[in-house]
């Protein structure tokens, strides 16, 4: 006896409106003439081509996106280790150590992280760039992407790899043949999941990055204290319009891999018939 | 031996890259301020054996803490992050409870739009969506435009820059935890239960709260500890949309930091923040084990 209500409609277009109306003020806001960014003067582009032209922001985007495409892979890697030793790995020395040091940096503040990593590439003597941020942002996505693929693992059914095993398989044939296509799909949602987190850290790249490596997060960060500006509207769109794109895309492509699943598995049932 | 490479690698780069670094955190909260490079002593120096670490331990003390409980700067920013990250959990929570409530009671067609609804925000970009409120909470902004045209008020309201502002932010950026694990919960809800209790002559309002929300608890305690934890600790919101006398301990510990240099104060800082989030991290934790039994059952 689901109902829906006026009740029910009300609250959630009043919620969809303060969780998008924000962001569509950015975007209307980002092709202002004026620069006075909360006065409307008709429409340009402008902006758009000052942001283009501006070598500080261009350069900064590529160090992020060169940060987050490296700590994200490393970390899709090493957190899938993680998630197998997890969830497969039975006892070893040191495990509830080892479970409380993956989730452990899901809960920890930004501010204690970043510090922590600091002030240990100072003990070690690492000079700050683009390696101490790798470094930093791989730590705490592996973490993410082992939550995200363990509890894939957790799921699927064990007898195949057994299966696989009992074939003649050895065990890392039947992790490559088996295992990971499954939790492929988990494995690249790890890696997005890493991969945004990367390019929207603040907080922990303010802590390890250096004179020599700015993040534009850092950019925009040193930029919006100002206050608003024009400009920032304009990248704000961008990277909106991007994950705007990236998500659609995803959930449609997923909604399409569900459904041929379901076809198979019907017509595998008729076969077995 | 592949098992062993399998487990000692992501062991051993956590443990570099998580743990030791708070043991040198804490170890630092225990030294002086030096002014030297790095700005604390004593350094620990193995070179001179035994009695360089015993040394070492010797200078080590509580000064720090000390000193955070005569600054009353330190206390009451403490005081006031749990303050402000109370109160807009439970804000959060006002405005997303009835959101997640519409969409358990949506059609089927409709709750993958509506889950993609809500998942969107989260994938962009946090900084970019705390910002997008400085243009409409300032002085001129979009918020008191309209307030003045519809003319509710005739003087813009100052919101920006005050704990008003954080707490629209903390609530705006954190909504979607809170909507998605009392979405989970209230998704799983027979309605049977529901029918049961009005044949029995409950009012819609009252199988409402004595059925309905006893069994959304868990995903509203999930919520709440989703928000409340992170919020604890921010920075970025308190220092956009804040103003000098927003005290919250996250800005604090990076402006003294960054600003003072003074790293052993800082990392003292750092170590209490830590304990008092263990409480509602432990909390959490023991929420999320008894769902998983209630689902093992």
């Amino acid at each position: 006896m689901r109902r829906f209500t006026w009740f029910n409609a009300t609250s959630l277009t009043i919620g969809f409106l303060f969780l998008y109306l924000p962001m569509l003020i950015l975007v209307v806001y980002s092709f202002n003439e004026s620069k006075l960014v909360t006065v409307w003067a008709g429409f340009s582009t402008k902006w758009y081509g000052e942001l283009f032209q501006n070598e500080a922001f261009l350069d900064a985007a590529l160090v992020t996106l060169k940060v987050a495409v490296v700590s994200s892979t490393i970390a899709s890697v090493l957190g899938t280790m993680a998630a197998y030793v997890l969830v497969r790995g039975g006892r070893f020395m040191g495990r509830t150590l080892f479970s409380g040091m993956i989730y452990a940096p899901l809960v920890m503040p930004e501010v204690i992280t970043g510090l922590s990593l600091l002030l240990l590439f100072i003990g070690i003597g690492l000079d700050r760039g683009v390696l101490t941020i790798v470094l930093a942002h791989t730590t705490f996505s592996m973490c993410y992407v082992s939550v995200v693929v363990s509890s894939r693992l957790v799921s699927f059914d064990r007898s195949l790899e057994e299966a696989a095993l009992d074939l003649g398989c050895s065990p890392f044939e039947a992790f490559r043949l088996v295992t990971l296509p499954i939790i492929a799909p988990a494995v690249i949602s790890g890696w997005l999941l890493a991969f945004t987190l990367s390019l929207d850290d603040l907080v922990i790249a303010s802590f390890t990055a250096g004179p020599s490596a700015t993040t534009l997060p850092i950019k925009i960060f040193s930029a919006v204290r100002l206050g608003v500006s024009p400009e920032i509207n304009a990248l704000s769109t961008i990277m909106i319009s991007i994950v705007t794109v990236g998500v659609i895309t995803a959930s449609l492509m997923s909604k399409r891999a569900t459904l041929r699943q379901r076809r198979e598995e019907r017509a595998a049932e008729r076969m077995a018939d | 031996m592949r098992r062993f490479t399998l487990i000692a690698v992501p062991y051993l780069w956590l443990l570099v890259l998580f743990l030791v670094p708070f043991a040198i955190v804490f170890k630092i909260s225990l030294s002086d301020t030096a002014l030297a490079i790095p700005p604390y002593a004593p350094t620990l120096d193995l070179s001179s054996g035994w009695a360089g670490l015993r040394s070492f331990f010797a200078e080590l003390d509580l000064e720090n803490f000390w000193f955070l409980t005569t600054d009353d700067l330190y206390w009451k920013a403490y005081l006031s992050s749990l303050q402000i990250a109370a109160l807009s959990t439970v804000f959060t929570l006002l405005v997303g409870y009835p959101i997640a409530y519409a969409m358990a009671q949506a059609e089927d067609a409709w709750r993958p739009t509506l889950m993609m609804l809500v998942i969107l925000p989260f994938w962009t970009s946090f900084l970019i969506r705390v910002y997008s409120w400085i243009g409409i909470l300032s002085n001129e902004g979009f918020l008191n435009q309209f307030l003045i045209w519809s003319g509710l008020i005739s003087e813009p309201l100052i919101i920006l820059n005050t704990n008003t502002a954080v707490y629209i932010g903390i609530v705006y950026t954190y909504l979607p935890f809170m909507i998605l694990p009392i979405y989970a919960a209230l998704e799983k809800l027979d309605s049977s239960l529901l029918e049961a209790a009005e044949d029995l002559g409950c009012s819609r309002l009252t199988a409402f709260w004595l059925v309905t929300i006893p069994l959304s608890k868990q995903g509203i305690i999930a919520g709440c500890f989703l928000v409340f934890i992170p919020a604890l600790g921010e920075f970025v919101i308190p220092s956009l949309l804040g103003g000098s006398q927003t005290l919250m301990i996250g800005k604090v510990l990076f402006e003294e930091f960054f600003s003072n240099r003074d790293w052993p104060v800082a990392s003292a800082v750092a170590v209490i923040l830590l304990l008092i989030l263990i409480i509602p991290i432990v909390l959490f934790q023991r929420n999320e084990q008894k769902q998983r039994e209630a689902e093992g059952q």
